[in-house]
């Protein structure tokens, strides 16, 4: 664990925007403090803040400048980023059920391979963690996921494999993803969720946040079916859980 | 029902409202025009919102029909050839498409993208709040793809415009593309001060391979001082990242929300669409601005934007240049080689 500094590094990004700087590495406490002002600028927003978008370790703002002043969000962010260290709401798990098998789990023998795992214990190893969300990026709702267990930590391919369906599980680098939106990655898909993260049609369009909790369910292939006719029927699939931090 | 058609289209035309803001947060890319200033004034032109849904044309070119009704056009796309029934146009024209007619605007000396604004709204199901096309998430637009022959684009509250084409006067489009302001950083600090000073200075040669997404620079490589793998963080328009081959990489409207590679600097938001029409094989040089300094900049734009766009009636001098060039067409070309 690296330290997170009581002050924010304050970087611009061009004249609309500023990256609210807390570290340079991936850690649950500089996500933490991330989170937290991304909170409280959330329950507060000052005119003219148009976007904040957290990532494992800062938080940008996209502002209009002719609206927003940079120095009253400096101020603002100091302020806040100071007397904010701890996260003012709930955290949220979500049970996300997974299906490991075929034809889902596509990559499992090879994640097993370059383990030194058995498939079943890569699968029970995956479903036994549970995950937090540290941020979106790449595609539309692929969210990144922290927590998965070292024995996991498969590098990222060397090249992208050919395209996996919508809602992949995967894992590399040592993190897990789920990746909403079929393309070519360099992640290995060991699972798929009938829950869809990401459904531009729906309101709302995304229902879990960065620093929301997941779990995956192993579910059979049958389940995975039944389940993904009631998902695209509007009934969500996944299940929320909250508790105060 | 009154629709725009187009009869024929290049790659990479598309629709762009002024983006989809507010999910950057989930990893959607905001898209929106590559010039937002150009497609302001075409919209200004057209007295629509600046933002409204506006035909981006890229150099592929477009061939459009009105179906149903009159619709008033602001087409405003400097250095593109643009042609009414094969009688050439100024390249900044506003105009009434009747139906019947045919409207063609193809890529010319200069630009490398063109707005085309319509006095009415241009009826798509906005997607996320907007309109903007993101072909490569497949969102917003026309089904989230480019324009192709056969697309027909509602048009509602259509209005015809004023009779015969007037030349739009946008004096504030003729930029300077050989000098592009940044502000320093997000990462400068990964690069020594005689790095920064060699990336100001270039030259660098836009690279013919950009698109929607990014701009690529070639020239002399850029060494880092701290690695080119950072823990992957917010990316703005305009960033400018240098990754492992020192190469820079202008990021524009369809760029990922996130990235992992140093960002050396940022281009200012008024200078984001001088950047974008500067096509394959032109030369740049940057040159660093204070925050400050931008924010003054971005003020005088809002306040160009809000006057009307003058008009002038069209004369022969204004395509002067297609002319010519139709001469020589005629001219003793074949005589020459044989």
């Amino acid at each position: 664990m690296s330290a997170v500094p009581d002050e924010p590094r304050l970087l611009d990004a061009g004249e609309a925007a500023l990256v609210v700087e807390f570290g340079s590495t991936v850690d649950p406490a500089i996500s933490d403090r991330v989170l937290a002002l991304d909170d409280a600028l959330g329950a507060d927003p000052p005119e003219g803040l148009r976007e904040r978008v957290p990532t494992y370790r800062s938080l940008m703002l996209h502002y209009d400048p002719l609206v927003l002043d940079r120095a009253a969000l400096v101020e603002r962010v100091r302020a806040l980023a100071a007397g904010t260290t701890e996260r003012t709401t709930n955290t949220t798990l979500w049970t996300l059920p997974c299906c490991y098998a075929a034809p889902h789990g596509e990559d499992i023998s090879q994640v097993a391979e370059r383990t030194g795992l058995s498939p079943d214990a890569v699968v029970a190893t995956h479903a036994g963690a549970t995950y937090r969300v540290y941020m979106y990026g790449f595609a539309p709702g692929f969210a990144y996921l922290g927590g998965l267990p070292e024995v996991l930590a498969v590098p990222r391919r060397a090249s992208p494999r050919p395209p996996h369906p919508a809602n992949a599980v995967v894992i590399g680098g040592g993190l897990a993803a789920v990746a909403t939106v079929p393309m070519p990655t360099g992640w290995y898909v060991i699972g798929a969720t009938p829950a869809r993260l990401y459904a531009p049609e729906r309101d709302p369009s995304f229902f879990v946040g960065a620093g929301d909790l997941i779990r995956f369910e192993p579910v059979d292939a049958a389940t995975f079916d039944a389940l993904s006719a009631r998902e695209a029927a509007g009934e969500p699939v996944a299940r929320r859980w909250e508790s105060r931090t | 029902m009154t629709a725009l058609v187009i009869e024929a289209a290049g790659p990479g035309i598309t629709l762009q409202d002024g983006g989809r803001h507010g999910y950057l947060r989930y990893g959607i890319t905001a898209a929106g025009p590559m010039d937002p200033l150009m497609q302001a004034t075409a919209n200004r032109a057209a007295g629509n919102p600046l933002d409204a849904t506006a035909i981006e044309i890229s150099t592929g070119g477009v061939t459009l029909s009105a179906e149903g009704g009159a619709i008033g056009l602001a087409l405003v796309a400097p250095g593109f050839r643009v042609a009414l029934d094969g009688a050439a146009l100024p390249d900044r024209v506003a105009l009434t498409l009747e139906p019947g007619r045919t409207l063609v605007v193809r890529a010319g000396e200069a630009g490398a993208w063109g707005y085309l604004a319509v006095s009415g709204r241009i009826a798509v199901a906005p997607v996320l709040g907007s309109t903007a096309t993101h072909t490569r998430s497949g969102l917003g637009g026309l089904d989230g793809r480019g324009l192709s022959a056969g697309d027909r684009l509602p048009v509602d509250e259509a209005r015809s415009g004023d009779g015969a084409p007037h030349r739009l006067v946008t004096p504030w489009l003729d930029r300077d593309p050989r000098v592009i302001r940044v502000v320093l950083g997000p990462q400068d600090d990964y690069f020594a001060a005689d790095q920064i000073a060699a990336f100001l200075a270039g030259p660098w040669t836009i690279s013919p391979r950009g698109d929607r997404m990014a701009c690529f620079l070639d020239g002399k490589p850029l060494t880092h001082a701290k690695g080119h793998d950072i823990v992957s963080d917010g990316v703005a328009m305009g960033a400018i990242q240098v990754p492992g081959n020192g190469l820079p990489i202008v990021l524009m409207a369809d760029r990922q929300s996130t990235g992992g590679y140093p960002k050396i600097a940022t281009v200012i938001g008024p200078d984001l669409g001088r950047l974008a029409q500067a096509r394959g094989g032109a030369r740049i040089a940057f040159r660093q601005v204070t925050v400050a300094e931008a924010v003054a900049e971005r003020r005088a734009e809002g306040d160009v934007l809000r006057k009307p766009v003058a008009r002038k009636p069209v004369v022969r001098t204004d395509f002067a240049s297609d002319f010519l060039l139709g001469l020589n067409l005629v001219g003793g070309v074949a005589d020459g080689r044989a």
